[in-house]
């Protein structure tokens, strides 16, 4: 029983990856087109987000990955998990990069935090609350690092709303196979490495096999 | 009554030596080793500090590897986000510290002399990663009919002829993500944050401070949120020395209407 983080270059995952470590989930590092690992659809896939919505995208795309991931996420229905600007690229479009598609696995698109107001201080930096929005997601506090947040058309696939400087704001998405968080879970203490826990924990026992 | 939202932060701060322990000035006497930087980290963390700084004193060649090392180890096992700083002034060595592990590196003299290494760290690792290091100390002139503070560098020794709300001001157009600001005046008296620097710069920049020099006790960080709009405060001797206990600290602030994570 083991999970696929996607290594697509740019940034560094180290971080991610101690955290898994620690939570003793079981992993192995894809590097696509550089050593020939893909997304097989038999384990669940983590997108970890370091970098720029369009680096990321490009990275993706540069190193092979945007086709399997695609069919094992959108066809296969292979649980996934997105960090950070993982969860942002799950989604159509971005003010951060407004030329390029991304993912587009969930409908609706990334904006910035309002700065048109005096005291204004973006990005968010620092320890948030997030506030339930769906059954069986326990509250607590997160640490983000953010200037840009996902807007979903479809306010359902919100697991977690957090609020900054007035801006409500969706901490965290559900929908289906499809988990994300916007957050980082490996830099949030014990609460956030239960969060990863509790992912992993939950997934459904036929796609472990 | 709990706080359910953004949160101020509290963050201990460790001085690191060129063997890998945390010491602690003592005057007159040199330093003194108080301990296991690792150990402390975790006990730091369990108390509920809502972030770490770790600064390499000895900012020489063989303490760099020591520190890289240390580096690697302290993110094998902290859970919450950190910062490395001390001597950092190549954007070589912000990658060699991101690599091992660190959240954000604090630059200091280096980007006094070089104010392009804040643009080379926020255009490679994001300006979230770069942390502005300013130490300040009152001046006695006045600019643009305001107070202002003299940006000191190499551990106070040397004067820069920066006022520090004009270098912060630049630093940030730079790609500068924080302003780490010490109070020369303060630090080390335990008299409190000197509040109009904090407030003066917290007003002026688009990004968060972190309040630093003359921490004492729960009344000093009150004042430091509440009168010099910090968005952080730091601290060291107050915690090291055991006199404040972080959990105990932040639930006296949150009673007083700070919004702290507990």
């Amino acid at each position: 029983m083991l999970v696929e983080v996607l290594h697509y270059g740019g940034g560094n995952v180290g971080s991610l990856l101690r955290a898994l470590e620690r939570c003793e989930i079981p992993y192995i590092l894809l590097k696509g087109t550089i050593d020939g690992t893909f997304p097989t659809g038999k384990h669940p896939v983590i997108l970890p987000g370091v970098g720029a919505f369009g680096a990321i995208m490009q990275g993706l795309e540069a190193r092979g990955f945007l086709e399997p991931l695609t069919q094992v996420v959108t066809v296969e229905k292979v649980p996934f998990l997105g960090v950070c600007v993982g969860l942002q690229v799950l989604f159509e479009s971005s003010e951060e990069s407004p030329n390029v598609a991304g993912l587009g696995f969930l409908k609706g698109t990334v904006r910035h935090f309002p700065t048109d107001f005096e005291g204004s201080k973006v990005p968010q930096i620092g320890w948030n609350y997030i506030h339930a929005q769906q059954e069986n997601a326990p509250e607590g506090f997160v640490y983000y690092v953010n200037s840009y947040f996902a807007d979903p058309a479809d306010a359902n696939v919100v697991l977690y709303a957090s609020e900054y400087q007035g801006t409500r704001f969706c901490g965290a998405v559900k929908h289906e196979n499809i988990s994300a968080f916007q957050f980082h879970p490996e830099k949030s203490g014990a609460f956030g490495h239960d969060l990863l826990r509790h992912w992993f924990d939950a997934l459904p026992v036929e796609v472990l096999k | 009554m709990s706080h359910q939202g953004f949160c101020k932060r509290i963050i201990p701060c460790l001085d690191v030596d060129s063997n890998g322990r945390t010491v602690k000035g003592v005057k007159f006497q040199g330093l003194r080793d108080i301990g296991d930087p690792i150990e402390m980290a975790i006990a730091y963390e369990a108390q509920g500090a809502d972030e770490l700084v770790f600064l390499d004193i000895s900012a020489s060649h063989e303490g760099r590897k020591t520190l890289v090392d240390l580096v690697k180890r302290i993110s094998h096992d902290l859970r919450i986000p950190f910062t490395v700083g001390g001597g950092i002034s190549s954007l070589d060595q912000v990658l060699a510290l991101l690599e091992a592990g660190t959240d954000k590196v604090s630059i200091n003299s280096a980007a006094v002399r070089n104010p392009q290494l804040i643009a080379d760290i926020a255009s490679h690792c994001g300006r979230q990663c770069c942390v502005l290091a300013i130490d300040a100390k009152r001046a006695d002139q006045l600019v643009d009919g305001r107070a202002s503070w003299d940006v000191l560098v190499k551990g106070g020794r040397e004067k820069t002829g920066l006022d520090a709300l004009n270098w912060a001001k630049h630093a940030v157009s730079l790609g500068a993500g924080e302003i780490l600001l010490t109070s020369f005046d303060r630090d080390g008296t335990g008299d409190g944050f000197d509040n109009a620097l904090n407030r003066q710069l917290a007003d002026a920049l688009p990004v968060p401070i972190i309040a630093s020099g003359g921490a004492s006790g729960p009344e000093s960080f009150l004042h430091a949120f509440q009168d010099g709009h910090a968005d952080a405060a730091l601290a060291a001797t107050i915690f090291h020395d055991g006199h404040w206990h972080i959990e105990d600290l932040k639930q006296v602030l949150l009673d007083e209407g700070i919004p702290l994570r507990v």
